[in-house]
């Protein structure tokens, strides 16, 4: 006897419409909205090049998204594996702006506590000097070998510089985020 | 326009500085003033400062945006991360006056103002575009005839295409002509236009999955007969010289094909030696390219 389908009966949009709006803070609205007519044709996954090595399936975080299934796309660690590298954005026959709205989701996860630790640790490093990189004595020396100066004119120079991007931070929410995510 | 505000970003300065020497040597030589951009940031990085809150992330590249303004200057990068940052923030910002607005209230905290009046332009187009290939062909002194290229084109120069706007992202000539324009050939791969692997956080997040992606396009690249690979973009860079020696490590086997960076090569064709453009500071051996220079 086949398996019998599983019926999810209780769909909501609320899922969705988060996404949306949520995504919508930076990026056109109206482009965004496209996600409700994701058909699965598929072509994004037959793009990608994560899902050659990875788990990861857009195609089926955006029907999970569609059902509103929050907790299991928000906690699904394939999510980290796409590169960004926009393949399936070209290519996706609605016009879905596919990259941008892993991007949004990343982001909701983030904010209902799914971060990875190594992720964490570049949000604190970037708290810390205004770099995700920063320099270190290796390369000060390296700089200085090539008659570069050996710290460069960024915010590793400039302290008060450094100060108004942790203001700013601190303006957007950015560091209650990773304080809040910090366990 | 001939002089440009230079975002370095975080790996540029702070992890591959021979980038930054190469390309200020290379576009002074063409008469183009590369200036400072004192006290910027991170861009912050689109695919993980990005994927956590993209409010800080547009507001935070909105600031890195207002110093160029400040200075009256467009933007020049040599990172398509950081150029995938200020290029669509600005984008961003320029399209939409509400978003704007809610942007510079923040900024406005520390004493800044984002205007949107200036531009936002890739190495790349400053060479193929104000300086001209033709021109660069011109000025070689040491041209790299028989030299077996494999081009690197990396995700976010190209992509999205409706906000970069360089034409088509499937087959895309940019770097292939750059090549071609320095006497050397550029060699077809499979799967040329694939990701390096570094990006959306994945890098940081999951390494294992970053370097079989670098290890596909170095073992295509090899397969394919390259002498070399050129980046324009140093967090590819720094993907596939570090990666190689981290693939190194892990497979046991010898991933060890040249990273140039294409202002590099653009300095050895006119006839700067490898340590005038810092290829020796690359940790995966150069020696096999740099001996057929």
């Amino acid at each position: 006897m086949a398996p019998r389908a599983y019926v999810i009966r209780n769909v909501t949009f609320d899922f969705l419409n988060e996404a949306i709006e949520n995504g919508s803070k930076v990026f056109p609205k109206e482009e965004l909205e496209r996600l409700r007519m994701c058909m699965q044709c598929g072509k994004c996954v037959g793009s990608c090049p994560s899902g050659r090595i990875t788990a990861w399936r857009i195609r089926k975080i955006f029907r999970e998204t569609q059902l509103g299934l929050k907790e299991t796309v928000l906690s699904d660690d394939n999510l980290w594996n796409c590169t960004t590298c926009y393949t399936c954005q070209e290519r996706c026959p609605r016009g879905i702006p596919t990259t941008d709205i892993v991007r949004i989701i990343r982001n909701l996860a983030v904010k209902y506590g799914y971060i990875k630790n190594n992720h964490r640790r570049i949000c604190e490093i970037f708290l810390r000097y205004g770099h995700a990189v920063p320099i270190n004595d290796e390369m000060k020396k390296v700089r200085k070998d090539l008659g570069l100066a050996e710290v460069p004119p960024t915010v590793h120079n400039y302290p008060k510089s450094l100060e108004e991007v942790l203001k700013l931070v601190e303006e957007t929410g950015f560091k209650k985020i990773v304080e809040r995510t910090t366990k | 326009m001939n002089k440009y505000a230079y975002f370095l970003g975080c790996i540029t300065p702070n992890r591959y500085p021979g980038i930054e020497l190469a390309t200020r040597r290379v576009l002074e030589e063409f008469g183009i003033e590369v200036l400072d951009m004192k006290g910027a940031s991170c861009c912050p990085a689109p695919g993980v400062f990005g994927s956590f809150d993209l409010w800080t992330w547009l507001t935070v590249a909105a600031r890195n945006i207002s110093i160029a303004e400040e200075m009256g200057t467009d933007i020049t990068v040599t990172c398509n991360g950081c150029y995938a940052t200020i290029q669509e923030a600005n984008h961003l910002l320029k399209q939409n006056g509400e978003i704007k607005e809610k942007v510079n209230n923040i900024l406005k905290t520390i004493g800044r103002e984002y205007k949107g009046t200036i531009e936002v332009k890739h190495l790349v187009e400053i060479l193929h575009e104000n300086i001209t290939y033709e021109t660069i062909q011109k000025r070689i002194k040491h041209p790299l005839n028989g030299i077996k290229v494999a081009v690197h084109y990396g995700c976010h120069f190209l992509k999205p295409s409706d906000v970069r706007a360089h034409g088509t992202v499937e087959r895309p000539a940019m770097l292939d002509d750059f090549v071609i324009a320095l006497g050397a050939k550029s060699v077809d791969y499979k799967d040329k236009t694939m990701c390096c692997g570094a990006g959306g956080g994945v890098r940081a997040g999951n390494l294992d999955v970053a370097l079989d992606y670098t290890r596909q396009k170095i073992e295509n690249m090899v397969d394919a007969g390259a002498d070399c690979l050129i980046t324009s973009c140093a967090f590819c860079h720094f993907q596939f010289d570090t990666g190689q020696i981290e693939l190194t490590e892990k497979l046991g086997k010898k991933y060890e094909l040249p990273v140039v960076f294409m202002t590099q090569l653009l300095g050895l064709a006119l006839g700067m030696s490898s340590e005038d453009v810092s290829l020796n500071k690359n940790k995966t051996q150069t020696q096999s390219f740099t001996s057929k220079l």
